[in-house]
C-alpha cells in the first residue's frame, strides 16, 4: 500500500496531518498579523504594501497552498469530530467530571467552524467587496487600491468591529489548544516541557489575537494619525 | 452509612436499559465500592429480584476486571484507584451515587454494568507481544538494560487494561492503552526489531474496532488507576511517524478471527 494512503487511513496518521496543516496555517496567521500591523504606519505604507503583495508573481501559488492546507485541515477536523462522536453512541447520564480537559480542547470543532465562517466573511468583506460593494473601487491619490480607506471605513461600524473581535477571541481559543496540542501529536512532548510549551504557545496566540484585535479597536476609537 | 444509588440496568446487549434507584442501607465505611454493591445485591436476592451484574475479579487493584463510571468519573472520585480499592468512606452519608457502565462503541454492553472489552484483546493480538522464542531464562545481565529504560518500560507495563482511559475519554479513544502497550516494549532491547510494525498494527487494530482518536484532552491520564502518563502517547505518535518512514507495511492486519459467543 502507498505509504501516504496508509498513513491517511489511520487515525494517528490523520492527526499528524492535522498538526502539520495546523502549523502551516499558524505560520500564515503570524505573517498576516505582522503585515496588518503596517496599518499603523499610515495610508501610504499600507497601500504600498498591499500593492506589492497583490502584484507579486508568487501570490497565486501562495494562495493555492493556503487553500489546500485550509481545506485539508477543515476536512480532517470535521471527519475527526464526526468519528469521535460515533465512537460513543450512548452518552453518560451523569455529567462527566472533567479532570484534565479544557473548554478550548472540548470545543475545537465549534471554534474551528466559527473560524471557517469568519474566513468566508472576511474574504467577502475585504477581498471580494461583497459586504460593501464600494470597496473594490476605492483608490488613493497615487492610483493604488485604497486598502487603508477600506479598513477605516469598515471599522467605523460597531457591528463589524464586534464581529471581528469575537471571531478573533474564538480563533484564539482554537489556537490555545491547537498550538500546544500539536507538540503532543507530533511526538515532541514530555512532561518536562509542559510548562515551556504552554507559556510559549500562549504568548504566540496572544500576539496573533491581540495584534489583529488592536486594528478594529484603534480604528473605532480613533487611529493615531500620521 | 446510607446511600441512594441510581444504577444502569439492562437485561442483555439488545434490550433497552434504564436507570433504576436503590437504597444502600447500613453500609460500613470500610467497605469497598464493590462490597457495597454486594450488600445491595444480597438484599435484591432476598427480595427475589435480579442482582446487579458488574465485573470484578482480584479485588486488589491488579487484574483490571472492575470498572464502573461513578458519578461521572471512571473508577470513582479517588485518583489512581480502581473501583475495587475505592472505599465508601470517600463518600458522605446520604450521598446520591450514579453508577453507569463504560460507554463506548467498542465496548458493547453484555448486561447491566458489564461490558465486552475484548476489543482491547484484539489490539493486543495485533502486536502486543515479542515474537521470538524465549527459551530458558538468559543469564543475568547478558542483555544490558539501562535503569531509566527498565523503569520506563515498567511504568508503561503497569497498565492493567481496565479500559478506564476509553471510558473517560470524550472521544472514547483507546490511545493511552495502545501507547502503554507499545511503550512497554519500545523501551527494551527485545522490543526493537518489531517496534515500527507494532505501532502501525496496534493503531490500525484500535481504529478497526471503532475507538475514537486522541485529541489531547488528557482525561485518560487523570482517570487511569495506574496513573499512566500521556507522555507515552507522545512516544507512540513519535514511533508512528518514524514507522511511516521505514519499510514497515501499512494495512496488513490479518482479518478478525470469528469469536464464538
Ligand atoms: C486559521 C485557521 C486554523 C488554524 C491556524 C488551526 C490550527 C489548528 C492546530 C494547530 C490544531 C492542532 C492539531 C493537533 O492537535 O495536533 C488544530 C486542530 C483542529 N482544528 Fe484547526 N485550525 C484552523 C482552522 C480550523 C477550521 C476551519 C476547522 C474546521 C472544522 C478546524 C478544526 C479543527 C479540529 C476539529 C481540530 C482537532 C482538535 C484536536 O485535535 O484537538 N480548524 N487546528
Ligand atoms: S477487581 Fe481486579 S482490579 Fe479491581
Amino acid at each position: 500500500m502507498n505509504r501516504l494512503v496508509g498513513l491517511f487511513s489511520t487515525s494517528i496518521g490523520r492527526k499528524l496531518m492535522m498538526a502539520v496543516t495546523g502549523v502551516l496555517l499558524l505560520g500564515f496567521l503570524v505573517a498576516h498579523m505582522l503585515g496588518n500591523m503596517i496599518v499603523f504606519q499610515g495610508q501610504d505604507a499600507l497601500n504600498a504594501y498591499a500593492d506589492w503583495l497583490t502584484g507579486h508573481p508568487m501570490l497565486w501559488i501562495a494562495r493555492a497552498h493556503l487553500l489546500a492546507f485550509f481545506a485539508l485541515h477543515t476536512y480532517l477536523g470535521v471527519r475527526l469530530a464526526t468519528e469521535n462522536r460515533i465512537a460513543r453512541p450512548t452518552r453518560y447520564q451523569h455529567r462527566t467530571r472533567h479532570q484534565a480537559s479544557t473548554p478550548a480542547s472540548r470545543y475545537m470543532i465549534l471554534t474551528g467552524l466559527v473560524v471557517l465562517a469568519f474566513v468566508a466573511y472576511h474574504l467577502a468583506h475585504f477581498t471580494f467587496g461583497a459586504v460593501d460593494p464600494g470597496y473594490p473601487a476605492l483608490v488613493d491619490d497615487q492610483g493604488r487600491h485604497d486598502v487603508y480607506g477600506m479598513i477605516v471605513h469598515g471599522f467605523r461600524q460597531p457591528w463589524i468591529v464586534g464581529t471581528y473581535v469575537v471571531a478573533m477571541l474564538l480563533l484564539g481559543t482554537h489556537l490555545i489548544h491547537g498550538a500546544r496540542s500539536l507538540f503532543q501529536t507530533l511526538g515532541l512532548n514530555h512532561e518536562s516541557f509542559n510548562v515551556i510549551i504552554r507559556v510559549m504557545t500562549l504568548g504566540l496566540v496572544m500576539l496573533i489575537v491581540l495584534g489583529n484585535i488592536s486594528i478594529p479597536l484603534f480604528v473605532y476609537f480613533g487611529l493615531p494619525t500620521h | 452509612m446510607n446511600f441512594k444509588l441510581r444504577v444502569w440496568r439492562q437485561k442483555n446487549g439488545t434490550a433497552k436499559g434504564a436507570m433504576v434507584e436503590y437504597d444502600a442501607r447500613d453500609i460500613s465505611s470500610d467497605m469497598s465500592f464493590l462490597e457495597m454493591l454486594d450488600t445491595v445485591n444480597e438484599n435484591l436476592i432476598h427480595e427475589g429480584q435480579e442482582p446487579i451484574a458488574f465485573d470484578h475479579d482480584c479485588r486488589e487493584g491488579i487484574c483490571g476486571m472492575c470498572s464502573l463510571m461513578i458519578n461521572g468519573v471512571a473508577h470513582g472520585p479517588e485518583r489512581t484507584t480502581t473501583t475495587c480499592q475505592l472505599h465508601m468512606r470517600k463518600f458522605k452519608d446520604g450521598d446520591k451515587i450514579t453508577v453507569e457502565p463504560w460507554r463506548a462503541n467498542a465496548f458493547p454492553i453484555i448486561r447491566d454494568l458489564v461490558v465486552d472489552r475484548r476489543a482491547l484483546d484484539r489490539i493486543m493480538q495485533a502486536g502486543g507481544y515479542v515474537s521470538v522464542k524465549t527459551g530458558s531464562a538468559p543469564d543475568a545481565n547478558s542483555i544490558p538494560v539501562a535503569k531509566e529504560d527498565a523503569d520506563a518500560a515498567f511504568e508503561a507495563a503497569e497498565c492493567i487494561g481496565c479500559g478506564a482511559c476509553v471510558a473517560a475519554c470524550p472521544n472514547a479513544s483507546a490511545t493511552l492503552f495502545v501507547a502503554a502497550k507499545t511503550a512497554q516494549y519500545a523501551h527494551l532491547p527485545q522490543g526493537q526489531p518489531e517496534r515500527s510494525k507494532r505501532a502501525i498494527n496496534m493503531v490500525e487494530a484500535m481504529d478497526r474496532d471503532g475507538f475514537g482518536s486522541c485529541t489531547n484532552h488528557y482525561e485518560c491520564e487523570a482517570a487511569c488507576p495506574k496513573g499512566i502518563s500521556v507522555r507515552f502517547i507522545a512516544e507512540l505518535n513519535r514511533d508512528f511517524l518514524k514507522a511511516a518512514m521505514t519499510t514497515a507495511k501499512f494495512g496488513t492486519l490479518p482479518p478478525l478471527p470469528d469469536f464464538e459467543e
